[in-house]
């Protein structure tokens, strides 16, 4: 019993340190990086946390959400639509608005799609999310398919005094890393509470979970807000980096690279979200680059999409199970625990 | 307060359930008292599982009603049930498989004092689930596999588990639906003295096909047959039934 009350179980140390070294990295890496490095990490940064959001469904809840950029999108959108046309909005009211639009949206989303389960329950919120492109895309709400610019980005500032200039790329890094790593620890406090446990307990089997008297749809409706939240967080992050939104932001594509960066990286792992979103982008910028593929570069979805299915038919756990994997190959058998255990 | 709380813990009274057509539970009335095993046995599809799955609410009836504990129980859904106190076991195991052992019962203990805001409290450390967990794990004898993934275990050992998840929700009313099945003599013998041992505090309902278990273990016996009651009475009498013979006892 002593040990199960420790700071922390032997086997999640190198975990830990993993993460740790993958944030301080995160944190050196202005040091060395140029405009183009920056840019580009931030974003990726950016795709971490909208890749954490759909975690929190997916891996630690068992929902299969397909629909998660009408969030990430919302969030982005609220941005544009909320500030001031030719001042800076303050980012104390604008950041909350935001994700209190996307968690809005999600509690409608989800109090409805939760009633369905399996494939009904993807094809429900796909068909929400489709709700949200078009309106976004079909109405004067929206601006179209040209999408939306922001004019002034938001300020960071208290009283009169400004904290940190967002149009500072190197600033913005460091506010987006400042972010991705509070999501990061908020999630992995939240699962490791009764929450996060009983989520657990409803991805592992929600009929047992009835049973012993858990009412499992406020749970989930309440996992969905939280991951609505997040997204909206990533969505208001991406429309501030850019300075436009556009109805993409809100396509099943971005649902589905989202989903595809989570199973990657590895399902029921924080970090896989993490890993799963840089491997993905690194594959992008890998294939889609003109030094290496010429003229090819222009068919970059076949060689990332050939990749996706390689990796996802040889890593059944994904690039986190990398490892364990090599491990029982050289070993010969398998480790004492079970896949899909405690993370 | 225990004196203030009626004997008869749960009551069932002509609980019907129609699938189309066809009728799978007819009429049926039960009591479940206090210090008895009360086994429900039957041919396959006789509509002994329907009837669990009436009882512990996972499924509503066509008519009939439910009584819990004195309380009018027939439009609260299961989760309510069994905050109540009713638990229940399943015939197909049904374990949180990548789980420890002690997890599964964990688990089942935070359903009685969930707090599900707390959301920087550690489950792991919540002393009162970690009790009631330990204590389900040491009464069904379970205390030596405790950080066993719950997949690995034997098929008799998850029996007990089931049991265990069941017990650590601290419940006044057990439905067990057929907690010996596949189990060797060993294990069934273990089985059945656990039920003893359990019966002084709980009413249990207990769903079986092995009838020489059923005629050790049992204080009374309903038959059933397609969805209906032939005889609800103690073993004895049961076993000297013209009608229970014919439909289904055999040699017994």
């Amino acid at each position: 019993m002593q040990a199960r009350a420790g700071l922390m179980n032997p086997e999640d140390r190198p975990r830990f340190f993993f993460t740790l070294a993958v944030f301080v990295a995160l944190a050196a890496y202005p040091l060395v990086a140029g405009q183009f490095g920056i840019d580009l990490v931030t974003k990726v940064m950016i795709y971490a946390i909208f890749a954490l959001s759909l975690e929190l469904l997916v891996g630690a809840t068992g929902l299969v959400c397909f629909g998660q950029a009408a969030l990430f999108g919302i969030g982005a959108y609220a941005v544009v639509k909320l500030s001031p046309e030719y001042e800076a909005a303050s980012v104390w009211w604008l950041l909350p608005a935001s994700v209190a639009s996307a968690a809005a949206y999600a509690l409608f989303m989800g109090s409805l799609s939760l009633r369905t389960r399996g494939v009904y329950f993807i094809m429900v919120t796909l068909a929400f999310a489709q709700m949200a492109y078009y309106v976004v895309h079909d109405t004067p709400l929206g601006g179209g398919t040209d999408g939306i610019y922001l004019n002034v980005k938001p300020s960071v500032a208290l009283g009169e005094r400004a904290l940190v200039s967002l149009d500072d790329p190197r600033a913005f890094y460091a506010v987006t890393l400042a972010a991705l790593v509070a999501v990061f620890v908020f999630l992995a406090v939240l699962l490791r509470s009764r929450f996060g446990r009983a989520l657990a307990g409803i991805k592992a089997n929600e009929q047992r979970m009835r049973a012993t008297g858990f009412a499992t749809y406020p749970y989930k409706l309440a996992a969905f807000v939280v991951s609505g939240a997040l997204a909206g967080l990533a969505g208001f992050l991406f429309a501030v980096k850019d300075s436009y939104v556009n109805p993409e932001l809100l396509s099943w594509h971005l649902s589905g690279s989202v989903l595809i960066m989570i199973i990657l990286g590895g399902l029921g792992h924080l970090r896989g979200a993490l890993i799963g979103a840089f491997a993905f982008a690194l594959l992008q910028e890998f294939f889609k680059s003109e030094a290496i593929w010429g003229a090819f570069a222009k068919h970059w979805h076949l060689g990332l999409g050939l990749t996706i299915i390689a990796c996802v038919a040889l890593l059944p756990h994904g690039l986190v199970g990398l490892p364990t994997q090599w491990r029982t190959r050289l070993t010969g058998r398998a480790s004492g625990n079970a896949p899909g255990g405690l993370r | 307060m225990s004196e203030a709380q009626p004997d008869i813990l749960l009551k069932g009274r002509d609980i019907t359930r129609r699938w189309g057509g066809l009728v799978a539970v007819d009429g049926v009335s039960i009591d479940l008292l206090r210090g008895q095993v009360h086994a429900v046995i039957g041919t396959n599809g006789a509509g002994k599982s329907t009837l669990v799955n009436i009882l512990s609410g996972e499924i509503a009836p066509s008519s009939g009603s439910v009584e819990l504990l004195g309380r009018d129980v027939t439009a609260w859904s299961q989760p309510r049930r069994a905050q109540a106190g009713l638990g229940r076991s399943y015939q197909r195991t049904t374990l949180y498989h990548g789980f420890t052992v002690f997890e599964n019962c964990r688990l089942a203990a935070q359903a009685r004092h969930p707090r599900p805001w707390a959301w920087w409290e550690r489950a792991d450390r919540c002393a009162r689930s970690n009790d009631a967990a330990l204590a389900a794990v040491q009464r069904t004898g379970l205390f030596d596999v405790l950080d066993r993934t719950a997949g690995l275990l034997s098929h008799g050992q998850k029996r007990q588990l089931e049991i265990a998840m069941c017990l650590a929700t601290d419940p006044q009313v057990l439905l067990l639906d057929e907690p010996l099945a596949g189990m060797g003599a060993e294990e069934t013998d273990r089985m059945l003295a656990l039920l003893a041992d359990l019966k002084a505090g709980h009413a249990i309902l207990l769903v079986e096909h092995d009838m020489d278990a059923v005629f050790r273990i049992a204080d009374r016996i309903t038959v059933m047959v397609n969805g209906a009651v032939i005889a609800s009475d103690a073993p004895q009498a049961v076993r000297a039934s013209a009608e229970v013979q014919a439909a289904y006892l055999g040699g017994h």
